[in-house]
């Protein structure tokens, strides 16, 4: 049912067509200002001291020859930042993350930062910081940090979700499991058994644009930061309570985001510019390198997933097990937990367990990257039931579609599924032209599911009509993929205005109440929302000016087309007034028109998706090539289904480059060895085919035109596609991600032998 | 009474049953009723629980009502990318 607009009986004008983008002309043109763009009469350039080592304490730190350093404004270690969080473990890992405090835990950590007048100065002034290490053993690999032997890096770590709690610490700060019917009846009833273990490597989001803001904090307490960011009420909210600020007193404006996946949802220097401003009492700017940015902001987790998933001869799963080990970095998460609900929601399983296991290491703290934790779990459930196809003797959709989860199924995580779209994107694969295409010499095909849960959210919207009878919409949502196209085009749509007429704006965190950031998929789903509401409040105040205007009751009066009519027997006869004539009279009838919405979006629809995969293999080099790539996805109901497409195909591109690249590489001296596009290499444009796409509109009932998000589960089935793909072109079943030259020609080579 | 499913790792608290029956007419008066009982919930809550409710998943809407008979499960709070 691609592009099917009758799911709900609505007949829309504006929704599902393809306008331009408000922000295109600034972004191909250069007009467009990221974060770096910004600059503030007098600022102060910033740069941060960064730990060499993995682990350590921290003796001492002095900071006395720099301060002596002409040009050199303001200096701080953690010492000017005290702990505010008055227990939150969560604050404190962030305020810990942000500067160390008596250890550094991974290389790249902060451990003070300097403002001078130039670049120049704050280098030579880091330079002459002296800190005093005492060296502690370090752990970077997920499963040697669970091994009794491994150095435990927090002596406050008892693991949580045991019963009863170790007494003693480890770097396992957290076991959780979902599931239910009974695995070990459900093995016995089996008559094909797959099992494996899985290995993914940690990776980053890649955004092209690093992390900068410039702080401006006044002697009275008043703040200004500009920033890029997927969340600037959150960036708001943070450091002011890491700082001590009301949260009035600080005003974010966001800029442009040059990508954020997830990566732009943490703070980490943001506090550091703005005590270094406060400290200085000079606006400061701070900018990452690239380096910093691989070394210091959040990658995802690295993985360990133990799989076992059993079958009846005709294709019936009797049972699915899984164990994963993820880490957070080298702060307490809940990644492996994610990972556990995410792994087997595709499926309809009488009998499944997933159980998680966090891992603190010595890395830098995990951040969300698109769908977090879901791709890993994917590639080890996907691959192994491509492996139990083969065993079978079926055909892997088949085999997918004879188990996949439908309305009524319990979900694996718990609740039972309302109308869900697996099915029907696992129809859609299997009728696709793709699945019949011939392939060649050393070419292998794959395809993999893949599930995320989506999420709405606090949100808030305020649409004005100017006195020309155009419109503005605010809202407080990062924009990150094409959101102000689609939240003008619903805007346009319940206003019945042309989409040329309403311009949308991201607000600054001192005109709008909070938002929560752009994430978990929720930009168009609830800010729409918002939208939506807040228009058709504007509406009745429209249509109460035009019955001032007729003096007729508010209530004989309706909104059709852009224009209120009378309605009704005792109306009168008027002609239709267009908002642009209610608009000229607004200051005779009341002053100005707006409508406002304040909402929490909850009933965010789940998502899915399924992906096909071709992939060429260069048997001499273990070179491989994606030749041919397919992504089929539900979207509930595409506003725009250019940028729906667009996330179908930037989720492929990431995922590509995870499955075959992509990767953190660590020394024995617990330091990253590629913290640069040249060593730690993402898919250009010539590394990758076209991404075929297929929107799939299978309505969200929880959504006024059944808009379900659409951002992220398009990273989830990448991985577990290509690795099939792989494994068919190799003839070798693949276990470790990335599937980089050396690893392909070792598997090739042990087939062999 | 509501039958509230909990996942694996809030278990431990209630004894390593898989429900709980709690009397509560929304979600807030779940929550506050779930930290009444069982102290050691309130870590959890601190740092957020979802609730889903016949397969809604209400993060923050705490007015919720809880229907009788309603399929409820606690769940962990998802983040997003």
């Amino acid at each position: 049912m691609p592009l099917d607009t009758n799911f709900t009986n609505q007949k829309f004008k504006q929704v599902g067509t393809r306008p331009l983008r408000p922000d295109g002309v600034d972004k191909v043109t250069g007009r467009a200002k990221y974060g770096a763009d910004y600059n503030a009469p007098g600022q102060l350039i910033a740069l941060v001291l960064r730990s060499p080592h993995a682990h350590a304490k921290i003796k001492k730190i002095d900071t006395s020859k720099a301060e002596k350093l002409a040009g050199v404004k303001a200096i701080i270690t953690s010492a000017d930042l005290p702990d505010l969080t008055a227990g939150d473990r969560g604050m404190r890992d962030i305020l810990e993350n942000c500067m160390a405090r008596k250890k550094v835990l991974y290389d790249g950590h902060a451990v003070a930062a300097v403002a001078a007048i130039d670049q120049t100065t704050a280098r030579k002034a880091l330079k002459l910081i002296q800190v005093d290490y005492e060296m502690l053993p370090h752990v970077t690999d997920v499963d040697e940090a669970l091994k009794p032997s491994a150095p435990v890096i927090h002596n406050d770590i008892f693991t949580e979700g045991v019963e009863p709690t170790p007494t003693k610490p480890s770097n396992n700060n957290k076991r959780a499991s979902f599931g239910h019917g009974d695995i070990v009846q459900g093995f016995k009833d089996a008559d094909v058994i797959v099992e494996h273990t899985y290995k993914t490597e940690q990776t980053h989001q890649g955004y092209i644009e690093p992390h900068a803001c410039v702080a401006n904090v006044s002697p009275d307490g008043q703040g200004e930061l500009w920033v890029c960011t997927q969340g600037h009420f959150v960036y708001r909210n943070q450091c002011a309570a890491l700082l001590g600020m009301d949260i009035s007193k600080l005003r974010v404006t966001a800029s442009e985001i040059g990508g954020g996946f997830g990566g732009k949802t943490h703070i980490w220097t943001e506090p550091l510019a703005l005590a270094l401003s406060r400290k200085a009492n000079r606006p400061v700017k701070l900018t990452m390198t690239r380096d910093e940015v691989f070394r210091c902001s959040g990658p995802t987790s690295s993985t360990s997933i133990d799989m076992k998933i059993g079958a009846k001869k005709d294709g019936t799963i009797t049972a699915a097990h899984g164990v994963l080990r993820y880490h957070g970095g080298a702060f307490p998460a809940t990644w492996a937990e994610f990972g556990a609900m995410t792994a087997f929601a595709c499926y309809d399983l009488k009998n499944v367990k997933s159980e998680s296991i966090e891992v603190i290491v010595n890395r830098p703290k995990t951040a969300a990257y698109r769908a977090p934790s879901a791709p890993m779990a994917a590639f080890a459930v996907e691959s192994a039931i491509d492996e139990l196809a083969k065993k079978i003797g079926m055909d892997a959709v088949e085999l997918r579609i004879k188990n996949a989860a439908k309305q009524g199924t319990q979900s694996s995580y718990g609740p039972v599924y309302g109308p869900i779209g697996i099915g029907a994107t696992l129809e859609a694969a299997k009728n696709h032209a793709h699945m019949k295409a011939p392939l060649g010499k050393n070419q292998g095909r794959g395809m993999a599911c893949g599930f995320w849960f989506n999420f709405g959210g606090q949100t808030c919207c305020d649409i004005n009509v100017t006195p020309d009878g155009t419109v503005t919409v605010a809202v407080g949502t990062i924009d990150v993929g094409g959101s102000r196209a689609s939240i003008g085009l619903m805007a346009a749509e319940e206003l019945g205005l042309a989409y040329e007429n309403v311009r949308v704006v991201i607000a600054d965190t001192s005109s709008l109440g909070h938002n929560d950031m752009t994430d978990g998929s929720r930009g168009t789903f609830s800010t729409g929302m918002a939208t939506i509401a807040a228009a058709r409040n504007c509406i009745k105040v429209l249509c109460a000016r035009a019955a001032k205007m007729w003096d007729i009751p508010e209530d004989a009066v309706v909104w059709e087309d852009g224009h209120a009519k009378p309605a009704g027997t005792n109306a009168g006869n008027f002609p239709p007034l267009s908002i642009k004539e209610i608009a000229a009279a607004a200051g005779n009838t009341g002053g100005p028109i707006a409508g406002h919405n304040e909402l929490v979006a909850d009933g965010a629809g789940v998502s899915f998706a399924t992906h096909i995969c071709d992939i060429e293999v260069d048997p001499e080099t273990g070179r491989s090539t994606v030749k041919r790539y397919t992504v089929i996805q539900d979207a509930g109901k595409a506003i725009h289904p250019s940028y729906v497409e667009g996330q179908y195909q930037g989720g492929a591109a990431q995922g590509i480059g995870w499955a075959l690249n992509e990767e953190y590489i660590y020394g024995k001296d617990g330091r990253l060895q590629n913290a640069g596009f040249l060593d730690y290499r993402i898919p250009v444009c010539s590394d990758l085919p076209f991404i075929d796409t297929m929107i799939l509109e299978i309505p969200n009932p929880n959504h006024p035109y059944g808009v379900r998000g659409v951002g992220e589960t398009s990273i989830v089935p990448p991985l577990a596609a290509i690795a099939n793909a792989m494994s068919n072109a190799v003839g070798v079943r693949m276990t470790h991600i990335p599937m980089s030259p050396p690893r392909v020609l070792k598997a090739i080579s042990n087939r062999k032998h | 009474m509501a039958e509230v499913h909990l996942w694996g790792a809030l278990r431990p608290i209630v004894g390593g049953a898989l429900s709980v029956s709690v009397e509560a007419k929304n979600i807030r008066e779940l929550f506050k009723t779930l930290a009444e009982q069982y102290p050691a919930f309130e870590p959890h809550l601190q740092r957020g629980i979802a609730v889903s409710i016949n397969g809604k998943i209400y993060r923050d809407t705490w007015d919720q009502a809880l229907p009788a008979d309603a399929e409820i499960y606690l769940l962990p709070r998802i983040p997003g990318g």
